[in-house]
Parts: C-alpha cells; structure tokens; sequence
C-alpha cells in the first residue's frame, strides 16, 4: 500500500469521526433531549454497559441472517444457473421473480409467521426470500453474456452443456456473483431484523422493538449501531473475499494502485 | 429467381487423382433456417469433397454460407437435406472434437494463456481423463511447445489482457490445435488484425499447417490470405450459397508474402474476384 493510499484512508477516518463529533456536538448545543436523538456518547456506553443482555440477541440475529444467506445463495445460484441457461426457465421464472422481489417482504412476515410460528424460521425465511433476487439477477446476467464464438469452440470439441456450465459460464460469473453477494448480505440482515420486529422474542429487531417501548432510546440506538455495524463487518468479509477470488475482473484498479 | 450460367456442378468430379482419403464429404447438403414462409434458405443443395491434410478456403461474398458449411462440418448446424460425413462417418450429434477458431480469440480472461489454451483438453478424451494428473507437466509442455512455434515463447504465464489482438490470435490457433485434431475450421481467424499483423499471421498458420499436417477449411473474405495458405479455393455464389468456382493452388510451399505480388499470384486473385462480382451482382439482380 502506498503513502499516498494510507493518506486517502486516514482522510477518509477522520471524516467518519468528525461526523459523530458533529452530531454529538449538536446534541450538547441545542440541549437535544435523549428521548428523540441521543449522543453518540450515550448509545455507546449503552451499549457496552448492555452488552452481556445483547450478547445472546446479536447472536440470535447474526445466525438466522446467515442461514437466510446461505440457503438465499444457495437458491439464487440454482435459479439464476438456470434462468441463465434456458430460455423458456427465463422467460417463465422472471417475471414471476420480479413480482416476487416486488412485494414488500414486511407483508409477507405475518404469512410466514401463520405457516410456521412466530421466532427463528419466519426470520430466516424472511432474509431468505428478500437476499436470494439479487444473486438471481446477477448469475443469470452472467451466464447469458457467455460468447456464442466460445461456446462454438467448446461444443465442436463435443462439450457437454454442463462442461460449458461448468469451466467458462460459472467463472464468468463469478464478479457478478461476488457484488450480488455483498449486497445480498446486506439484504439478509435486513430481512432478518425485519421479521424479528414483527414477531419473534429474541434478536436485536425485538430488542430495539421492546426497548422503544419502553422509551430507553439510548438502547434503541446501540441496536441500530450494533445492527450497522454488523452489517460494515459482513460486507467487508464479502468485499475481501471478492478481491480475492475474482482480482482478474478488476485488474485494472490493481494497476492503478500499483 | 434468374440462375446463373451454367455452373460446373462437382458431383461428378473426379477426385481419385488425389489419392488421399476423404476428409470430409458434403452432398447434396442444403441448409434452411427457419420454417415456413419464415424460412431463410442459407445454403443451397452442395456436394463437397475435401481430401485428407487439404487446406481449403471458402471465399464469397458476405452471408453466401460459408460460415453455414464450417458449422455443418463441426456438428454445429444440422443439414436440412443431404449428409455431412466427416472422417468417414456422418456428423450426428457433435462429438467431433474438432479445433475452431473465429475472429474473436475468446480467452477467459481468468486464466493465463497457458491455461487458455489447454481447455480443449479438459473436454477432448483421451486427455479429459489425464488431466488433472498432467496438467503441470505434460500438458503444459505441450502448450508452452505450440506457443514457441507461433513466437508467443515465455508469455504462457501472462493473462489475455496483457497481450495484443495479433498475439491473442496466435493463442487462439494454439487452442484450436491443441488437441490435436484432424480438422481445423477457422472462421475469418484473420479479419479483425491489421494487414501486416496479418500476413505475419498467414506465415505462422502456413507453418503450423505444413507440420500438424491436419485438413483445413478457412472461411476468408481476404483473396490474397485465400491464395496465399490454400491448396483450393472455393467461390461460393450469394446467399443462398452455391459453389461456383473451385480451384486448386499450386504455388510453391512455403510461400511468402512477396510471392503475393507476382503476376500469377496476382491473376488468381482477379479470376477469384471476377467470380464473387458476378455473384454479387447476381444476387442484386435477383433482389431487384
């Protein structure tokens, strides 16, 4: 990493600090109360005073957004696969998706919740069915841009579909997949503390849900925090993971830095 | 639709003064995409004999069929009357394992040059099965050798992007050929290069020809790279396409690229062109 890298991050760090200094010192001056907006200050020593009873939520609420993600990956990759593959699963399942992804999932929780109760698999569903359209989208998107001269070359050598599938589409894919995935995570999360808000009795969602009911705004903030700052933490593992597996896609940045 | 003057059909023309055997064999083949009153006709009834170890190029104008034959050939395309036999046996369902190469090199920019052009032989048996174990021996040997003799020597370990479109070119008839195969179709391999990169190009395909010593069918709209690789040319008239003209070329192996100005070079050429200006206005009159 060069000095003038290190430079851009530590601006970048200092711009984020400053705006929790801003907001704390608009707090402080228009003597702000903490029922409407509380100081940055405040949500943090509540949050780690609250720590050891928020412990269990955010666990609660990390494991069914990664399930939802997992099993959302796993659907989307198997939709997208074949949505991207075959014509007619294109032109049936698309339209189908895009109304699906078009209904708010807030709406859908309560059916969830008649189907299999109140708790975990509502919430997991939830993050489910609102991560998997992104990676839908974008393997399909793949997929189709494979180059027919390619595709020539390897069905004359008697390539199966899978062969194509399987050495030129799926890695092609690959960038596409890896920004689906970290904006699908993101989505996950979404999903997941959505649905605990509606109904569940654990999970930062229903913390922050009983909390406002209670009026302790201050904890209704750290559960915001601890929601976004999980949600920064995901993103960038996804982030990471992309530059690894997929460098050859954004080389060019690579040569820029370099 | 007016027909062209007679033309010398070739059904009966006699091959056996090459003894070889035939590579492939088109007759009576005719191709129509489409059904109906959609229905385009894109080659017309063609019978075709290419011997074994030939290096064929099909010139004509565009969208006469030319691409139509190679992807008959290569199983691509199904024939809509007649038979394509290629090695002795008819084309059916693929699995023919010949080498292809279009004017778009294609490299999965994921991978090395190296790796590029040892796909074919993660699909072609007998090598499929040997692949995991040889691929950093043998099989590396064996691409880093073909990459040697089209001049891409040490650049195996370099992504496409780092290479020019001559280069990527030359990669591409690295992966067409890797295999091995008897047949090599190449679709206007040459078309998007500029003209010296190009005649470089025709030498280094000649070469490769004269050593692998497989049977070659060239889609070009290039007269010159046509007379300067082929040992025949075939003029095809306008869509739908028809052979019209069939010519052996006997210049000396291996040519060059001065040979191309020379006045029995020269004379090929226009013999060629004449042909492929009759099709074309041909086509208009029939259009108009």
């Amino acid at each position: 990493m060069s000095l003038l890298d290190l430079r851009q991050k530590a601006w970048s760090a200092a711009l984020i600090v400053l705006f929790f200094v801003a907001w704390e010192l608009f707090c402080l001056m228009t003597g702000m109360s903490d029922l409407i907006l509380p100081r940055p200050s405040q949500i943090f020593t509540t949050l780690i005073e609250k720590l050891p009873i928020l412990w269990p939520h955010i666990l609660q609420t990390l494991a069914t957004t990664m399930l939802g993600f997992v099993l959302g990956v796993g659907l989307g990759v198997a939709l997208g696969a074949v949505i991207g593959v075959s014509k007619t699963a294109y032109d049936t399942c698309y339209p189908l998706l895009v109304g699906f992804s078009s209904i708010p999932k807030v709406a859908v929780v309560p059916i969830f919740v008649l189907w299999f109760g109140s708790g975990t698999v509502p919430a997991v569903l939830t993050a489910l069915s609102i991560c998997f359209f992104p990676i839908v989208v974008n393997i399909a998107t793949g997929l189709a841009t494979t180059e027919p001269e390619l595709e020539d070359v390897l069905k004359a050598l008697g390539a199966s579909k899978f062969d194509i599938l399987w050495n030129v589409g799926l890695p092609r894919t690959m960038p596409f997949f890896f920004a689906s995935l970290k904006v699908a995570v993101s989505y996950a999360f979404v999903g997941a503390v959505l649905s605990e808000t509606v109904a569940s009795n654990r999970g930062i969602g229903n913390v922050m849900m009983t909390a406002s009911s209670n009026f302790n705004v201050p904890l209704v903030f750290a559960g915001l925090f601890v929601l976004a700052g999980l949600g920064v933490a995901l993103y960038a593992i996804f982030s990471l993971i992309e530059g690894q597996v997929t460098g050859w896609a954004t080389r060019k940045n690579d040569l820029i830095a370099t | 639709m007016m027909r062209m003057q007679p033309v010398s059909e070739f059904k009966g023309m006699p091959v056996s003064e090459n003894p070889a055997p035939v590579a492939i064999e088109l007759s009576d083949t005719s191709v129509t995409f489409g059904r109906g009153a959609k229905a385009v006709p894109a080659l017309s009834k063609t019978t075709l004999r290419i011997a074994d170890g030939e290096f064929v190029a099909l010139v004509g104008p565009s969208g006469c069929g030319k691409s139509t034959i190679l992807r008959l050939v290569s199983g691509l395309v199904q024939p809509t009357t007649g038979v394509v036999i290629v090695g002795g046996r008819e084309v059916a369902a693929r699995a023919l394992r010949v080498g292809m190469a279009f004017q778009n090199p294609t490299m999965l920019p994921w991978m090395t040059i190296e790796r590029n052009i040892m796909l074919p032989l993660k699909i072609v048996e007998p090598y499929r099965s040997q692949f995991r174990k040889l691929r950093r021996t043998e099989f590396r040997d064996k691409a880093n050798a073909l990459l040697e003799q089209v001049g891409l020597k040490g650049f195996g370990g370099k992504f496409p992007w780092q290479l020019s479109g001559g280069m990527l070119q030359r990669a591409n008839l690295c992966r067409a050929l890797i295999h091995e195969p008897r047949l090599l179709l190449l679709d206007e391999p040459f078309g998007a290069l500029d003209q010296f990169t190009r005649e470089e190009l025709w030498s280094i395909l000649q070469q490769l020809w004269m050593t692998h010593k497989a049977t070659v069918l060239l889609v070009t709209h290039d007269l010159r790279e046509a007379g300067f690789l082929a040992s025949r040319i075939c003029v095809m008239s306008a869509r739908p396409g028809r052979i019209v003209d069939d010519s052996r070329v006997t210049f000396a192996r291996p040519r060059t690229v001065a040979m191309t100005f020379e006045p029995d070079f020269v004379a090929l050429n226009q013999k060629l062109r004449a042909f492929i200006v009759d099709a074309r206005s041909a086509s208009q009159a029939g259009a108009a």
